[in-house]
């Protein structure tokens, strides 16, 4: 790679602006507590344009192609999501504004709470959640708080199929409370004779992602969520796949008592470096005392037509408390608010409509040249295996790197933990079928290269700015620094 | 036909460690199969010395590049002793799982627990089985 450091463009004295004169008298810092040792860049503005624009080139983002990362739904983000989102009157709103000064952000986020609340099937949603794990936890508290202030404290047991998100447990842990794990049935699904098996009163909930990781429908969601109930348990469900589900049919429906939703996945905000995440958290009545505040409600009713309802926070009566700062990740909730409204019920349906098919059609593309191990159809993903009989020494990892050079993002590898060198592919909605094809016919190039070329393979990629790069060496040696750092002695 | 080392004289869990018992005490590690799956180990969380746990229980956790995976004590007893070397050289379990990469010696509560575990023609057949 070229591109060097930012610390080593520049020059000793060189500056990005000219600050102006100061219109107020200068004063010295305090002694103690002013260095001499800090290095920081000296550079021009244009060079630092210049720099970040080329490395963001070398990036691989949505913007830039096919981006089929299993379990994350990296749908395109509406330019016009990014626009609203700059409206000055929803990017100036200021927290600590009065409410009543805010009423039309106020409406913003109650009309997202009540279409969530339809889309999910719950009583009650909050927007506090500011990712999809936090959602985790959040959903893991209300339960605990539930059966808590019932006197039910002998449940300390969460029950997490095997295919579920690390997050499940991890989220679990935090809690303070303990992980059994249920396996997956030779079809995929949930192991209804295991599940009974730890259904007992130490139960917290079940915390189950439908579909689940391998893409699959669980088919005996209900009698599942019975077996937990029955116990006295509540079901969680972890809506990071609610892309396949939209308008087509609705968790709190099929019995979950309280879910979380990604708005940057199934609502279209950005990922990572453009995000944050939003986790919203959805339940249903019994639990809707528990929710994370504030909420936005209508405190007073329009009185005629053309005028505005009244809205105010309010935190619910047996709330957990807040989970951040505010009120949610503000910003993407309009970006999320926009998608909606866009898309509108019809075209929320049509969206998981066009998941699935596309998910299915790569299956079905793919299905000759790639083994897959649970083959049946499937929802907005799936998993296949990659290593082939006839190519020992190529694994996983090794396609992943070589569909790089194929000007991709590899889908998810290693992941869920079930499947020997899984690959883990979701296209989502957003993909033409010109793009879909591409990707299958580098698939199968790659599945030829395999058994022709394994080296090409093997040695990839060799068309990134860097190439492979020493996974091992990097978890082993944690401490990484481009530069000497000063000896704090 | 397997791909794996499978020593005979030890014996072996559905998790995939290997106890190797002698006396009162017992080797423990994780297998050859185990290992292969987790590809290139990068760090290994030992337990403490003095704690006891019961069998299946989980006493540490070895981390891959590709995943993390729970250590199950084969059969219930105290930690006597646990290899240090895997701090700063955990791609001894990847090099040699059975000798330099054991993982923790136990003082046995009751030997006989080790009988109902696989031996290496079942736990052979049960790594040729998940392929």
């Amino acid at each position: 790679m070229t591109e060097p450091l930012i610390y080593d463009l520049g020059s000793p004295g060189r500056a990005g602006i000219k600050m102006p004169d100061p219109d107020v008298p200068l004063a010295d810092l305090p002694a103690d507590l002013a260095r001499d040792d800090l290095d920081l860049p000296e550079v021009s503005e244009v060079d630092v344009v210049r720099h970040y624009t080329r490395l963001s080139i070398l990036n691989h983002s949505i913007d830039k192609g096919f981006y089929p990362l299993g379990s994350c739904t990296m749908k395109y983000n509406p330019r016009l999501n990014e626009d609203m989102a700059r409206l000055p009157g929803l990017a100036a709103v200021h927290p600590y504004q009065d409410p009543e000064t805010a009423q039309g952000a106020l409406e913003l986020m109650y009309e997202t709470q009540e279409w969530l609340k339809e889309i999910g099937g719950f009583a009650g949603v909050s927007l506090q959640p500011s990712a999809g794990a936090q959602g985790e936890f959040t959903g893991i508290l209300i339960m605990r708080a539930y059966h808590r202030d019932r006197g039910d404290t002998r449940r300390t047991r969460i029950l997490i199929p095997d295919s579920a998100h690390g997050t499940n447990p991890a989220s679990t842990t935090m809690s303070g409370l303990e992980v059994i794990e249920i396996p997956s049935d030779a079809r995929g699904n949930v192991d209804l004779e295991s599940l009974r098996a730890h259904c007992d009163d130490t139960v917290v909930g079940l915390m189950i992602t439908n579909p689940n990781t391998l893409g699959l429908f669980e088919d005996q969601i209900v009698p599942i969520i019975e077996l937990v109930h029955n116990c006295g348990g509540l079901v969680y469900g972890d809506g990071a796949n609610l892309n396949a589900l939209m308008g087509i049919v609705r968790p709190g429906d099929l019995g979950f008592d309280v879910m979380h939703y990604n708005l940057h996945k199934t609502f279209s905000t950005p990922h990572g470096g453009g995000g944050p995440g939003s986790g919203p958290v959805g339940v249903a009545e019994h639990l809707a005392p528990y929710l994370p505040g504030p909420l936005v409600d209508i405190v007073e009713g329009a009185e005629s037509e053309g005028e505005m309802p009244r809205y105010q926070l309010v935190m619910p009566a047996r709330s957990i408390g807040r989970m951040k700062a505010f009120y949610g990740n503000f910003g993407v909730i309009v970006r999320a608010y926009t998608y909606m409204m866009v898309n509108g019920s019809d075209g929320l349906r049509r969206v998981s409509e066009m998941a699935v098919l596309n998910a299915n059609y790569l299956r079905a593309r793919l299905r000759n040249t790639y083994h897959v191990p649970y083959d049946r159809v499937n929802m907005h993903e799936f998993v296949i295996e990659g290593r082939f009989a006839d190519a020992p020494g190529i694994h996983a990892l090794d396609i992943s790197k070589r569909l790089m050079d194929y000007g991709m993002h590899p889908p998810t590898n290693y992941f869920p933990l079930i499947v020997h060198e899984a690959l883990m592919i979701e296209p989502t909605e957003t993909e033409s079928k010109e793009s879909l094809d591409a990707f299958c016919n580098a698939m199968v190039s790659i599945a030829r290269e395999a058994r022709e070329q394994p080296e090409l393979l093997r040695d990839a990629p060799h068309s990134t700015p860097v190439g492979r790069l020493d996974e091992v060496r990097a978890a082993r040696q944690l401490s990484l620094c481009c530069r000497p750092i000063a000896n704090p002695d | 036909m397997s791909n794996w080392n499978i020593p005979t004289d030890l014996h072996y869990t559905k998790t995939d460690e290997w106890i190797k018992v002698d006396g009162q005490e017992a080797l423990i590690g994780i297998t050859d199969y185990a290992q292969d799956q987790l590809s290139d180990i990068v760090f290994v969380e030992l337990p403490e010395v003095g704690t006891s746990y019961s069998a299946n229980q989980s006493l540490g956790v070895v981390e891959s590049v590709k995943a993390a995976a729970d250590i199950h004590l084969p059969a219930s007893g105290e930690i006597v002793a646990t290899n240090n070397d895997l701090a700063d050289t955990p791609e001894i379990l990847n090099q040699d799982p059975y000798e330099g990469g054991w993982i923790v010696r136990v003082k046995l509560a009751d030997p006989s627990e080790v009988d109902s575990l696989m031996d290496a023609s079942a736990y052979t057949a049960y790594c040729d089985e998940r392929g």
